[in-house]
């Protein structure tokens, strides 16, 4: 029973390192769906993770975190959408832009406030999410097999981790089964075939810029909040980037996104616990495993192996016709 | 007819971009509850205030000549290298393994090998990227950006492994003592100027302002910165006339890739003297910020790097003096990519109407 110990350990904490992972890539799918490229959903991950443990500290109220967290993702996707929609200035651009403010902001504010080098104060009790148990998890733990997976795999983990995984449906539904999606779907494709329809792209555009936000939000309020506790110097390390390749890996599709991130999940999770992985005769490195993500999205790119097509007026500004 | 005269395009809307990003980093360092000024005055003095000074700001700057016109030579051919960060770290890796190769006894043997060195590792690590934009259409922002990463993977790896000197630290052995370059104290001696000794500047200052004379002729005086250049403005026109897309893009992303991987030079050889673990230090990041204030002309990269070779040297003495965190640049950085890329069409449009008017009230 110790293999299924191990398994089911290094699944959980799969889901763990899903979750961020989850929330930033369906962010990055309904801006990028409507035709606005994000690459600072780092920036705004980042950002949130530390308002987020800021106000929870503050507070100790991780809800107001929760929150606050929401609060500037959204400022700093609304800035994102003014300069890539309302100005037509490159959205490549003012998502590097993002990032910075992001990673220079935190420190120097959070230096300002805590004066702890950059971090907050450790958050506990009412500061951070707890782990919510589903019902008769522990009832249910001595079933054979089944009981594990449900006691120890799928309950225990925090309200938000549980979001993370309903918004997957509820992201699918709301971009294949409302007029709101089809509508943001198609301005990612012909925003000049919506304009015709009378449709605003501007304020469609908007709205996946607004979505986008709250769910880098939630995504960062998880980090500091959820899985952590409290905010680092540069938490995110990077996960704003694999979300970014999750979403092409996923070629720009909900379903196919919870997938691709809950393998990078299992990726970061067999790194941080085996280090390197012995094959016999052969090592993985340990760097090797941090760096499969991006070298798989590479190849995904390439299209030797199935061909991810983004939207095809992603990353350009609409210019309505006179 | 043009909206507005040239000087206003190239001067002036930089100068306001740039006024208003110090404007917002002003009301930060106030919002802080430091006072704005004073903390220029830090940054100045200690930037400009003593050849040590000047030694640590020349050094930055000379990173971000290179990779600054890096990110300008791809953005002539409308190509975003976001990848100069992982490009300048091979160049690194590419470097080191020359200087380590033989006991070099001199530094001026040393160092043109390096830059090949350095240059051929950093644009064979663009050229990947670059390949699969040019045949597949593959996006090159997304591709360098994961080749970042990667770079980052691999140096972490060979600096635990097999470049690994031994010591607890990730990093490769110490070059010999011929692969060290002069600095400017050596090279100011012989003319009875002093120089502090213990400032990094040195040689490879004058390699970057070299490079960023070849790439003024090379765009602006070469039949392939032709190419670039008209592929740069309009694919369908270029294509008509003859010049090759895929060739363009490899070309433009190789030399790009070349010179980000030769900052390793000023680094490796002109500082640390061995390769560490990310020594690139978001320098690649910052030539986007220096090409895009520079309006990717060779004379613009070399002065929006000594810029921001002043905020880093500033900004160093900013959170020795002042307690006010280095992190503080890449606020004014980031500030700076908003506005003049992302934002730009927000100063703009306003200028441009301004002139619009002055022309019909003249």
């Amino acid at each position: 029973m110790e293999n299924l110990d191990t398994i089911i350990q290094i699944l959980d904490s799969t889901i763990r390192l899903a979750t961020p992972l989850l929330f930033a890539c369906l962010a990055g799918l309904f801006s990028e769906r409507a035709g606005v490229f994000d690459i600072g959903l780092e920036g705004k991950m980042l950002a949130a993770a530390f308002m987020a443990a800021s106000v929870a500290a503050v507070t100790g109220n991780v809800w107001l975190g929760m929150f606050a967290g929401i609060g500037i993702s959204l400022i700093l996707a609304l800035i994102h959408g003014l300069a890539s929609i309302t100005f037509r200035g490159d959205q490549l651009i003012s998502g590097v832009a993002i990032n910075f403010l992001a990673a220079g902001l935190t420190v120097v504010v959070g230096q300002s406030w805590f004066r702890l080098g950059g971090r907050t104060p450790a958050l506990s009790g009412e500061g951070r999410f707890g782990q919510i148990d589903l019902p008769f998890a522990d009832a249910l733990r001595d079933v054979p097999l089944l009981g594990p997976i449900y006691s120890d795999l799928l309950s225990g983990h925090t309200f938000l981790a549980y979001i993370a995984l309903l918004a997957v449906p509820a992201s699918w539904f709301v971009l294949y089964r409302t007029r709101f999606g089809l509508r943001l779907r198609a301005v990612g494709e012909n925003p000049g075939a919506v304009d015709t329809a009378g449709i605003s792209v501007v304020k469609l555009r908007f709205s996946a810029v607004i979505i986008c936000g709250v769910l880098c939000g939630l995504a960062g309020a998880y980090l500091s909040t959820g899985h952590g506790a409290g905010f680092g110097k540069d938490m995110t390390a990077g996960r704003g980037f694999i979300a970014l390749a999750a979403l092409i890996f996923a070629k720009w599709r909900p379903w196919q996104a919870l997938g691709t991130c809950m393998l990078f999940g299992l990726l970061q999770a067999v790194a941080i616990r085996y280090q390197s992985i012995n094959l016999g005769e052969f090592t993985v490195p340990v760097q090797f495993m941090d760096a499969l993500p991006y070298i798989l999205t590479v190849v995904i790119l390439a299209g030797f192996v199935g061909k991810a097509i983004p939207p095809k007026a992603g990353g350009e500004a609409y210019v309505k016709e006179r | 007819m043009q909206k507005m005269p040239k000087w206003a395009d190239i001067v002036l809307i930089p100068l306001i971009n740039l006024f208003l990003a110090f404007i917002i980093s002003g009301f930060v360092i106030w919002s802080i509850g430091k006072d704005p000024f004073a903390a220029l005055n830090t940054m100045i003095e200690g930037a400009f205030g003593s050849t040590n000074g000047w030694g640590y700001t020349l050094y930055y700057t000379t990173n971000f000549i290179f990779t600054g016109l890096a990110v300008a030579v791809a953005f002539q051919a409308r190509q975003f290298n976001i990848g100069g960060e992982g490009q300048a770290a091979i160049g690194g890796l590419g470097v080191a393994l020359m200087c380590l190769m033989i006991d070099w006894p001199h530094w001026a043997l040393a160092l043109p090998v390096a830059i090949v060195g350095g240059a051929v590792f950093g644009a064979a690590w663009a050229f990947i990227p670059a390949y699969l934009q040019a045949k597949r259409g593959s996006h090159i922002v997304i591709t360098t950006i994961m080749f970042n990463f990667i770079a980052a993977a691999l140096l972490g790896f060979l600096l635990n492994g097999a470049l690994k000197a031994p010591g607890m630290a990730a990093e490769s052995p110490g070059f010999p003592e011929g692969a060290t370059l002069p600095t400017f104290h050596d090279m100011l001696a012989p003319l009875g100027i002093e120089f502090s000794r213990h400032a990094p500047a040195n040689i490879s200052f004058l390699v970057a302002l070299l490079c960023a004379f070849l790439v003024w002729i090379l765009i602006w005086h070469t039949r392939l910165g032709y190419a670039i250049r008209s592929y740069g403005r309009s694919e369908t026109a270029a294509k008509y006339a003859g010049i090759s897309p895929t060739k363009i893009i490899i070309v433009s992303m190789l030399i790009s890739g070349g010179l980000a991987g030769l900052m390793a030079v000023n680094v490796t050889m002109g500082e640390a003297e061995r390769l560490v673990l990310n020594s690139v230090e978001g320098a690649g990041f910052i030539g986007i910020a220096v090409a895009l204030m520079g309006r990717s002309h060779p004379v613009g990269v070399v002065l929006a790097a000594l810029l921001f070779g002043f905020l880093y040297q500033g900004g160093a003495e900013l959170s020795l003096w002042e307690g006010i965190p280095r992190e503080l640049v890449i606020v004014i950085q980031a500030l700076v990519i908003l506005f003049t890329g992302a934002l730009d069409n927000m100063v703009r449009n306003p200028v441009e109407r301004m002139f619009l008017k002055l022309r019909k009230g003249a």
